[in-house]
């Protein structure tokens, strides 16, 4: 069992050497509490912690910090998504205290998508800090319970900090020097892109084992299944940054259309079953978009049930 | 230098409307390299600007003038004799010249006769790009001679972001990734290994963010 710096679930299962098992929310685009907490009850059972996306694609939706409550209410560990984009470092700081003072334990440190996505293409974004001076910023009210300003912080966030990686990402040559870059700036765990290119993920664990980065952060791969082959062309030639092989979308394509999620489902089992054999890859973040209730059906096929007791 | 873009006619006429002395005053410098407001512009827009209200049977005198620079007190002062002969000045230098140009002359509206854009180049004919956002606390030379302030659109001082496609910004195929430019030239110098520096929270105070700024220079007062 490896150091435990925070209460955190999520780092006590990946410290115990579990494979660990993270999904994500979206919040509702309203008020209505119950989405996210039906959304939550589907798959509670089968993840150790659960991600809550903020104003993913620059939409507007109900706070991450929000719904990160209303998960903690329940009695789960939320991972909470705060980017960049949104906040100047008064309000990040602001918030990290605030998901302290519910004793939230993970947070996933992020730039957010530009705002000429979503709906609110005409505002302002802040970028004041970086997603890799997020982390820093963390792990200085973490470690040395200071804010940014240099001030003392009474009772320090106890929160294990995480980021995103994109394994497929341009430019090519720094796809590890950015993580390496990105665990120098404080990040304890790592969520990937969604992997549909198996070989191509292996190849960067490989390179990432070869700088030993595979001991100095647990890497989570992300999964995300496909509901139909529409979906997937759709991924590979929309989706900036995302690698999406022919086979995949053939595979799907060649498949009655009332059966494509059932083979999504398929290939999605049997990349996890192929990637917990890859040394390195500490577990998996299944991130299953507005089909959350596959999460078990996932989890379960993919010999990732039931969750360990701590 | 200082790009800016002509503003559509109509907003020009909305501005001026009532008026029937005006004049149109050009500046020699930025505009005139990036087209929208030197002497040739003003001719441009004198002349349109002319036939309208012609057209409209509006009698309204139209002049032209066009100095070394606006955002210097020795230049506005050229006008200083004939300005008052007219009851409104459409300024086509940056915004920095109409406002120097409105705080000068008190008593004449100053309207805007151009959109100020950015701090650019050209860089091919007719095409202007920005690079500079005047940050006032210059890192080009960690980044190898390339801005991520006004370059990337996330102003990411550690790039890039997850959405750099084929050399390519998320928010458009047809802008560059300042980092994937910003990653090429440490290549090309031979200096890959310092993109593992992290680059440090920036001081934005001497940025927009600190409000108006100043330099003030002793050495040049004296
Ligand atoms: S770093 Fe600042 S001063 Fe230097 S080019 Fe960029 S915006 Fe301009
Ligand atoms: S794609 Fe490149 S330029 Fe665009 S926001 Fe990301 S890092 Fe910045």
């Amino acid at each position: 069992m490896k150091d435990v710096k925070t209460p955190s679930k999520l780092e006590k299962i990946l410290a115990a050497g579990h494979p660990a098992v993270t999904s994500e929310c979206g919040p509702p685009r309203g008020s209505d509490p119950e989405v996210i907490v039906k959304k939550a009850e589907l798959i509670k059972d089968y993840v150790d912690s659960v991600n809550i996306t903020d104003n993913q694609t620059s939409v507007t939706r109900m706070c991450s910090l929000a719904a990160c409550i209303r998960l903690k209410l329940l009695g789960l560990d939320p991972v909470l998504q705060m980017v960049t984009r949104d906040r100047n470092r008064i309000a990040l700081q602001s918030d990290i205290l605030g998901a302290a003072s519910f004793d939230i334990h993970n947070m996933l440190c992020l730039s957010g998508d530009h705002q000429s996505f979503g709906d609110c293409a005409q505002g302002q974004n802040v970028h004041d800090l970086d997603s890799m001076q997020l982390l820093q910023t963390v792990r200085l009210m973490r470690d040395e319970g200071k804010f940014l300003g240099g001030g003392d912080i009474e009772r320090p966030p106890k929160i294990f900090v995480g980021a995103a990686a994109n394994p497929f990402a341009d430019p090519f040559e720094i796809r590890i020097p950015r993580l390496a870059k990105k665990i120098a700036a404080g990040a304890e765990f790592i969520q990937t892109q969604c992997i549909y290119n198996l070989d191509k993920f292996e190849e960067w664990m490989k390179l990432a084992r070869d700088r030993g980065l595979h001991e100095k952060v647990y890497i989570l791969a992300g999964m995300t299944p496909m509901k139909s082959a529409g979906m997937a062309r759709y991924m590979k030639k929309r989706v900036p940054g995302m690698d999406v092989p022919d086979e995949v979308v053939k595979r799907l394509a060649d498949t009655p259309k009332e059966k494509q999620a059932e083979v999504g489902i398929d290939i999605c089992v049997e990349s996890i079953q192929r990637l917990k054999e890859c040394e390195g890859v500490a577990g998996f973040h299944v991130m299953a978009i507005e089909w959350e209730e596959k999460v078990p059906e996932i989890v379960e096929r993919a010999g990732l049930y039931p969750r360990p007791e701590l | 230098m200082i790009v800016a873009d002509k503003k559509p006619i109509e907003e020009i006429i909305e501005e001026i409307k009532g008026r029937t002395k005006i004049l149109i005053l050009g500046c020699n410098e930025c505009v005139t390299v990036c087209e929208a407001g030197g002497k040739k512009e003003v001719g441009v827009l004198a002349s349109a600007l002319r036939m309208y209200f012609l057209k409209d049977g509006l009698d309204v005198k139209i002049d032209e003038k066009t100095l070394e620079r606006q955002c210097d007190h020795e230049y506005l002062e050229e006008i200083r004799d004939m300005v008052d002969a007219y009851d409104a000045v459409v300024s086509l230098a940056c915004g920095v010249g109409v406002q120097f140009m409105a705080e000068k002359y008190h008593s004449i509206p100053v309207y805007p006769g151009v959109n100020t854009c950015f701090l650019g180049a050209a860089e091919d004919r007719g095409l202007w790009t920005e690079r500079c956002q005047a940050c006032g606390q210059c890192i080009l030379a960690r980044t190898g001679g390339i801005c991520p302030v006004s370059r990337c659109a996330k102003r990411i001082l550690n790039g890039p972001c997850g959405g750099s496609t084929g050399g390519k910004c998320e928010i458009s195929n047809e802008t560059d990734c300042a980092w994937q430019l910003i990653i090429d030239r440490l290549n090309a110098l031979g200096r890959l290994e310092d993109y593992e520096t992290l680059s440090p929270i920036k001081d934005w105070s001497t940025d927009r963010a600190g409000g108006p700024r100043k330099v003030v220079r002793e050495d040049v007062q004296s």
